[in-house]
């Protein structure tokens, strides 16, 4: 599925995550900034990974500013931003909750 | 009526967007943790807060207090997704903010049954509180705590329930006394839970004492408070004297002796207890080991 | 070839083998007589030891391969450490080993300079951060930096293992033989406790002050005794960052959670009885502590021999108020504590060697009870690390830790996590401090005791509202809320050298692999 609209999610708190979601090609792209990317990179990028996949998300860049979100944090602002990056803002998918 | 016996002492608001103090919250002794969806949320990340709120209640170990969500009113279309996310999530109170009517929680009921079928949650395991935040949830302050089954407590919120009133806070509380009564009143005829409102000067703890001392004295169960550093001095206000617990000690003594002599009486220095003693000396010793003035056994904590 | 020491872990036998060295064995020290060195004394009776310039005084010490020392005590607004190091890189000096007390960040980029130009090759240090220590990490200095506590410095330069050629040493006031203390003048920052041991053991001593006072200038910590010469600069420092102004006391919740569980662990401790000692350290929650202790000592009618180490200002008022008989002050952290060091004859000034150094005749953290120090890991053995951080970059400092730790009640204070790090991890990525010294960690979320303390565990048991777990159960829970980590990859080459207090190799850190 393709996005409708660039959305961003989050914010640069400490333990918080930012995302944003904008028009992409061909795959899942990550730009990925954290302070512990050396430990958590791969994990942070899995979590939000499988969020965009269940809501069938092929092809987008997804720019993420992470301060040491813990997992449910990011998989949080993972559905938030494709909630509105899928102009469903209103209306939770209860499936991938 | 949902009655039981839990300490509520302190119900600790945490906005329902703020990721550090959602999972923090669970480490400062609390006896209620209450995540904000509604006025700490800005409009534009309801849905955020939502998300956020629901997979932090997946998550995260809140030991044993008790979680609660104030979800958005009733007029506003966050309302219906909140308690569907919220009963999803196995929340185990939905505080309905600004209630007015007992209708409001009629049909709170029957949203939240609903979301309980669908999700496959047991019908009734969702409990409700309301708060009341004007002069017509004063008025219908009794109809609102005995509208359902589910409902274990009613709060009064006075930041709203004053501007209702043509008035606002004063240090001395007197514009709140009447509304402080009849929700204790209401809450006690329903045999439910009366929480205070908030004291939001947290440089001012002299003052934030002497009002948590007058709601104790008449009879609420417990505090909102905004910070975890508001614990402490609640507990403090809130815990029985050494007088209380020797008195209470006696009291369970005196039961354990009626229950070994297979006596239905029970009775000490030579006077019958009644059921009003006995359950002022639980409450007592209940809030005695709470605030670990006795052990588990009841006996004292030598110093 | 490697060689396990006493907390398992590998030292390359060649490091032993070049470096002189032993493994970590036990954190007892025992009782060996040992030869103290003495330095080289040139005599002069001259009316004046005051040269014009700093390029001058370094054309007159420093030679090729020397070993130049510096003191830390105006920490992050230190103006000589800077001006000095310009005039040695820039008159081309090669090969040069630095030994100062500490690096500060406002010394890194000189030092990075100097490490590229080649001017140094050799650092023993307490610690590093920032750019500084990012740059060892990844393999900018020729031979592994050396870290040494605050004892083991004094330790290693008396005996002979750290030989200074130069000190230099910045004094907010001296006279014109040498004669200096830390108390009087814009730049003041109290005790001169690091510094004392280069101005006893450097062969040439070079004082830089901005302040000349009439002979004799007194009181003298440094005596004109020890002195070679005295520059005179227009600013030795910035006094609003030496120390920090009016310490706030913490209002994060966590900090005083964990400040309540750690005044609760000291109080129901047998160590909590009239004239006992402490050292507390200068972070928030140990701030909160001492604040916490105060009002502990008040309702139990209790007063404490002696604080010790670094000094605060709420140190300082336990002094006042008299719950507290003497301080002994190595360093002050802040404002008040350096001016009451000035004022108050009950704060007295040691050196680092009195403070903290094993190979003595009796330091004063062998008489310590009660020490709460700091982690940025702390492992189920309860070795803490405060050296690397989680991405295995040096960015700390060893202190006064490891000689701290051997009080009779030590206390690692830490939350459970910081951000998406653990901090009560399975193996600690630099074992500074070893586990046997540790007694007790307190969390936000409840206490773990050292299984060896055993005596401690009954004691603490019967505490109300002091949740204790096993250190494993506290590494569980930290982990099931951040994750696991990715482990850290290194290199093989080995870029700095932590000692135990003893001198022996309690750790080895290697190049970080990006």
């Amino acid at each position: 599925m393709e996005i409708k609209q660039t959305a961003l999610a989050g914010t640069l708190e400490s333990s918080d995550i930012q995302i944003m979601l904008s028009q992409g090609e061909k795959g899942i792209h990550f730009d990925l900034t954290s302070d512990v990317k050396k430990q958590f990179g791969e994990d942070i990028m899995a979590t939000i990974q499988s969020v965009l996949q269940a809501y069938d998300i092929e092809n987008v860049l997804v720019k993420v500013v992470d301060k040491g979100a813990l997992t449910p944090v990011i998989k949080a602002r993972a559905i938030a931003v494709a909630q509105r990056a899928l102009d469903l803002k209103d209306e939770p998918n209860w499936e991938v909750l | 009526m949902a009655a039981d016996e839990r300490l509520r002492r302190t119900m600790m608001f945490v906005p329902g967007n703020n990721p550090g103090l959602i999972k923090d919250a669970g480490i400062f002794g609390v006896d209620s943790i209450m995540f904000d969806l509604e006025d700490a949320v800005n409009m534009n990340e309801k849905d955020a807060a939502r998300y956020l709120v629901y997979e932090a209640l997946q998550t995260f170990d809140y030991g044993d207090a008790e979680l609660v969500v104030r979800i958005n009113g009733l007029d506003t279309p966050f309302y219906e997704n909140d308690i569907k996310a919220m009963v999803k999530a196995g929340i185990d109170v939905i505080r309905l903010p600004k209630t007015e009517s007992a209708d409001m929680i009629h049909e709170l009921e029957n949203l939240v049954e609903a979301a309980e079928k669908e999700f496959g949650r047991e019908v009734g395991s969702t409990h409700l509180m309301a708060a009341i935040e004007s002069a017509m949830g004063v008025v219908n302050a009794y109809q609102i705590a005995s509208a359902s089954k589910r409902m274990i407590g009613i709060a009064l919120s006075a930041e709203d329930y004053t501007t209702d009133m043509k008035t606002h806070r004063y240090p001395d509380g007197q514009e709140l006394l009447y509304a402080r009564n009849v929700i204790l009143h209401a809450a006690r005829a329903a045999k439910i839970a009366a929480f205070d409102t908030v004291f939001t000067n947290l440089d001012d703890e002299e003052g934030f004492i002497r009002e948590t001392k007058l709601i104790h004295q008449l009879g609420f169960d417990g505090k909102s408070i905004i910070n975890p550093r508001q614990v402490a001095p609640v507990n403090r206000v809130f815990a029985p004297s050494r007088k209380e617990i020797q008195n209470a000690q006696n009291v369970m003594a005196a039961i354990e002796e009626a229950k070994q002599k297979g006596s239905g009486v029970i009775a000490m220095n030579g006077q019958m207890v009644d059921r009003p003693v006995v359950m002022r000396a639980e409450r007592v010793m209940k809030l005695a080991k709470a605030n670990n003035l006795i052990d588990a056994e009841g006996n004292d904590i030598e110093e | 070839m490697t060689l396990k020491n006493n907390v398992n872990r590998e030292i390359p036998d060649q490091l032993l083998k070049t470096q002189n060295d032993q493994g970590f064995q036990m954190t007892d020290f025992g009782q060996p007589t040992i030869q103290r060195v003495a330095p080289k004394v040139k005599a002069q009776t001259g009316p004046s030891k005051v040269v014009e310039s700093i390029k001058q005084v370094v054309a007159a010490t420093v030679r090729d391969g020397m070993t130049i020392s510096f003191h830390h005590h105006f920490r992050e607004g230190d103006f000589v450490f800077n001006m000095v190091m310009r005039e040695v890189i820039d008159a081309g000096y090669q090969n040069l080993t630095l030994a100062p007390s500490s690096l500060t960040n406002v010394m890194n980029d000189i030092v990075v300079e100097a490490i590229q130009k080649g001017t140094v090759t050799n650092i023993t240090s307490s610690g590093m951060r920032g750019s500084l220590g990012d740059a060892v990490s990844h393999g900018a200095l020729k031979n592994p930096v050396i870290f040494r506590s605050h004892g083991n410095r004094a330790r290693a330069i008396e005996s002979g293992e750290i030989k200074i050629d130069v000190a230099f040493l910045g004094v907010p006031n001296a006279d014109e033989m040498g004669n200096a203390n830390g108390m009087n003048g814009d730049a003041a920052f109290g005790s001169l406790g690091y510094a004392l041991m280069d101005a006893q053991y450097a062969d040439k001593l070079v004082l830089i002050t901005d302040s000349l006072m009439p002979y004799p200038n007194t009181p003298a910590s440094i005596k004109q005794t020890q002195v070679d010469y005295v520059v005179k600069v227009d600013q030795v420092g910035n006094p609003d960052k030496i120390g920090s102004g009016a310490t706030r006391f913490t209002k994060d919740p966590k900090e005083l959670q964990i400040a309540r569980m750690v005044n609760d662990v000291i109080v129901h401790s047998p160590y909590f009885k009239d004239g006992f000692s402490f050292q507390t350290g200068s972070g928030g929650a140990a701030l909160a502590v001492t604040r916490f202790l105060r009002q502990a000592m008040i309702d139990n009618q209790i007063k404490a021999s002696f604080a010790l180490g670094g000094i605060t200002k709420p140190t300082v008022d336990l002094l006042e108020e008299g719950l507290v008989n003497r301080v002994m002050d190595v360093q002050d952290f802040d404002k008040g504590a350096a001016s009451s060091m000035k004022n108050s004859p009950a704060q007295q000034e040691i050196d680092a060697s009195w403070y903290a150094d094993p190979a003595n005749k009796g330091a004063m953290v062998d008489k310590l009870d009660v020490a709460i120090l700091s982690a940025l890991e702390i492992d189920t053995k309860f070795n803490v690390n405060v050296m690397s951080g989680s991405d295995g970059v040096i960015r700390g400092a060893i202190g006064g830790h490891q000689d701290a730790a051997t009080a009779k009640l030590t206390i690692i204070s830490a939350p459970l996590v910081r951000g998406r790090i653990a901090t009560v991890v399975p193996d600690v990525t630099t074992v500074i401090t070893p586990g046997d010294s540790i007694d007790v960690l307190v969390t936000e979320i409840g206490i773990a005791i050292n299984p060896k303390r055993q005596d401690l565990i009954k004691t603490l048991s019967k505490v109300p509202g002091l949740p204790i777990y096993s250190i494993e159960e506290l590494q569980q829970k930290a982990e099931k809320l951040v994750g696991r980590p990715k482990p850290l990859a290194f290199k093989d080459r080995v870029v700095a050298l932590a000692e135990y207090r003893d001198g022996s190799l309690i750790d080895v850190i290697k190049e970080v692999e990006d």
